[in-house]
């Protein structure tokens, strides 16, 4: 059991390393949902190493409502996700490299980020990075609202990684709780206000 | 009681209740409307902490409660700030029916206050940061109404505004370090380094400006104006926080510097873009860039932050009457152009409608000013007044900006003041575009006598102001107290 425990940060690392890749070269929003909801168990199991288990217990039941929510949107208006363009610089080859490109350089970057943030454990510093760095990969080869919704959810929970060695406040994890719930309902309400009527005047 | 449940709470409720009755249009506006008002005006006569006896019930208003374990406080010293913002957003609210600025803006209008008063409530103030990303989570409803795609402006608007918080928050951690060794260089770049990041987000500070003259065409002009005048102000203010609450950064020359070049950057290049757009809402948008390049100025050269509170007043009054003129003339616009229709060189008619998106751009709006004066002529005079033109409402605010500036750098004073006269150039080239037809139209008044009201009413208070400064300024400048660290700072600039 106690093995396990020493293992865990590292089992986390490799599934979010897995379900960032996932979230980046996925073409159906079935498995970006499923994807979306393994990678904020992967998040609550690194943070759960700073913060008390019920508030990274909260991280995780909060990204599965924005996952839960973005799934009923674009499972309601299924239209909006044909719509991505699939031309081939966004193609999975080139999606695939781009993250290797980033993976390369966030484990040589993260020893060095070590002297910055001395108080977080390494391989919180590694999960965040990875999630950060992998969210803005995503955000910079989209615009479809499926996608940026994902991207900012993985950029928050890398930061919420790194953030939660340093300030485990009820308040901010309350409120970045919100935060993420709102990405989640707002990306819901960009995916279907196309399919919504218009309110006139 | 107490004042976080008055001027957050109640408007907060209110604007739920707003969204889910706004279906009767008319009457979400009223409502709203008069509660800003109210809860302005309260926060002007309501005495804190003191025994108030209504014949058998007595009661005390406090200046705080305790959420999750932290504070929130709005006391006598703030509440000055809490009148400001609600009376103003009164003030746009009470014309969001004439703009038609959609059934949303005053219930998320209302909602977006009482969020932004949290944000100024909350201590420690840096959770701010979360309270403004929600705000600006919500703010999407009012920028993307039911019906439309979202545009690329909404999506790198989310996206920039959510960048900026990780690096207000990471930085409120770095500050504590810093305040506890003040003489550790390292940290102190650092936290300063992270800082510049977080507000170049959050206030759409070159080259993170995109998503505003993106806005400025695909939305609405009245929520587009409405979230261009709060929003920058909301973040303004928390930053002031910062350097208000930091002696570090309070007392450092490069803060000021930094500001003042990222003022003089923001009113120059925007400006110079405003010059040569052919939007008449991205001309708009571009306008609110020097605006908030005047406020990072107004910040960094006055010897206390009397300037930046008084041109409050000016600037919500410019970009209110520019926002509603742009809304009637875009309506006009949209109503007149399915009509008409062009013949294709291969004699197949085609119909040009433009979406309201493109509704305002030079080529539709060509002779509309001969049949909508009014709006055309308030476009005109609020732009000149938004930029600092004499006898308008911002020329007093503008000329001490530059008569401070020019105190300290010739040169930037120079940029800033061609940031203002390119503005200008905008406004005369949509001035020719708006009355210069390919055909001569009679002059009409077409505009509903409601709307022309709220115009006529809107450019007597811009030039009365501009005429008599000293009526409301004073007033609106005395809130700058509430920084007691900046303005008792004998280095600040």
């Amino acid at each position: 059991m106690s093995n396990l425990l020493v293992l865990l940060p590292y089992i986390a690392i490799l599934s979010i390393t897995i379900t960032s890749l996932g979230l980046l070269t996925a073409r159906d929003w079935r498995w970006f949902i499923v994807l979306l909801a393994i990678q904020y168990a992967g998040i609550a199991a690194l943070t759960s190493s700073a913060l008390p288990l019920e508030m990274a217990i909260t991280k995780m039941v909060t990204g599965w409502m924005s996952a839960g929510v973005l799934g009923i949107a674009i499972a309601s208006v299924p239209s909006s996700w044909r719509l991505e363009g699939r031309f081939w610089p966004t193609g999975r080859i080139f999606r695939f490299l781009a993250a290797l490109l980033v993976f390369i350089a966030v484990f040589t970057a993260v020893p060095k980020l070590v002297e910055l943030l001395p108080q977080t454990p390494l391989p919180l510093l590694n999960g965040g990075m990875l999630l950060i760095s992998m969210g803005l990969l995503n955000l910079g080869l989209t615009a479809q609202p499926l996608r940026v919704s994902v991207g900012l959810l993985t950029v928050l929970g890398g930061f919420e990684i790194i953030y939660a060695s340093v300030e485990t406040s009820i308040l901010v994890a309350g409120l970045l709780a919100g935060v993420n719930l709102g990405i989640g309902l707002i990306g819901a309400y960009m995916i279907t206000a196309p399919e919504m009527e218009q309110e006139y005047e | 009681m107490s004042t976080p449940i008055i001027w957050i709470l109640i408007p907060l409720i209110i604007g739920i209740i707003l969204f889910f009755i706004r279906r009767w249009y008319r009457i979400t506006v009223l409502i709203g409307a008069i509660v800003a008002l109210l809860l302005g005006l309260s926060a002007i006569v309501l005495p804190l902490n003191v025994l108030i006896k209504l014949g058998p019930v007595a009661f005390k208003i406090n200046a705080s409660i305790n959420v999750l374990g932290r504070t929130l406080i709005l006391d006598d010293q703030v509440s000055p700030l809490v009148a400001l913002i609600y009376i103003l957003a009164a003030f746009w609210f009470s014309a969001a029916f004439e703009a038609r600025a959609g059934r949303m803006f005053v219930p998320i209008g209302l909602i977006l206050i009482a969020i932004g008063i949290a944000a100024l409530a909350v201590k420690p103030f840096l959770y701010a940061a979360l309270f403004l990303e929600l705000g600006v989570l919500i703010t999407i409803l009012l920028i993307l109404p039911p019906g439309n795609h979202p545009g690329r402006g909404a999506i790198r608007y989310l996206i920039f505004q959510t960048f900026g918080t990780p690096f207000i928050l990471m930085t409120g951690w770095l500050l504590a370090g810093v305040e506890s060794s003040p003489g550790n260089l390292e940290l102190v770049i650092q936290a300063s380094v992270l800082l510049g990041f977080g507000f170049i987000f959050m206030l759409a500070i070159f080259p993170f400006h995109s998503w505003v003259p993106m806005i400025a065409e695909e939305a609405h002009p009245y929520a587009a104006g409405f979230i261009f005048f709060f929003l920058p102000l909301l973040v303004l203010l928390f930053g002031l926080n910062f350097i208000d609450q930091y002696a570090w950064l309070r007392q450092s020359e490069e803060v000021y510097v930094a500001l003042r070049l990222a003022g003089v950057i923001m009113t120059c290049i925007a400006g110079f873009w405003a010059a040569f757009d052919r939007h008449l809402g991205r001309i708009m948008g571009f306008a609110s860039l020097t605006g908030i390049g005047a406020m990072l100025l107004a910040v960094s050269t006055s010897p206390s932050m009397e300037l930046f509170f008084a041109m409050q007043v000016p600037r919500a009054l410019s970009l209110a009457v520019w926002a509603l003129s742009l809304s009637i003339l875009q309506r006009r616009a949209f109503k007149i152009q399915p009509t008409t229709i062009n013949i294709d060189p291969n004699n197949h008619p085609q119909n040009t409608t433009p979406t309201p998106k493109e509704s305002l751009r030079f080529e539709n709006i060509h002779g509309l000013g001969r049949k909508m004066p009014l709006a055309a002529t308030s476009v005109t005079l609020a732009a000149l007044s938004f930029a600092g033109y004499p006898i308008a409402a911002g020329f007093p605010i503008f000329q001490a900006i530059w008569r401070n500036l020019a105190g300290q750098s010739t040169i930037y004073a120079v940029l800033a003041l061609i940031g203002s006269l390119s503005i200008g150039i905008g406004c005369l080239r949509s001035l020719a575009a708006l009355f210069i037809g390919k055909r001569i139209d009679s002059w009409e008044l077409n505009e509903h006598w409601f709307s022309a009201t709220f115009l006529i009413i809107g450019n007597l208070l811009i030039l009365i102001l501009g005429l008599f400064p000293q009526w409301i300024l004073p007033y609106a400048a005395a809130i700058s107290k509430i920084f007691s660290q900046i303005t008792a700072s004998p280095l600040a600039p």
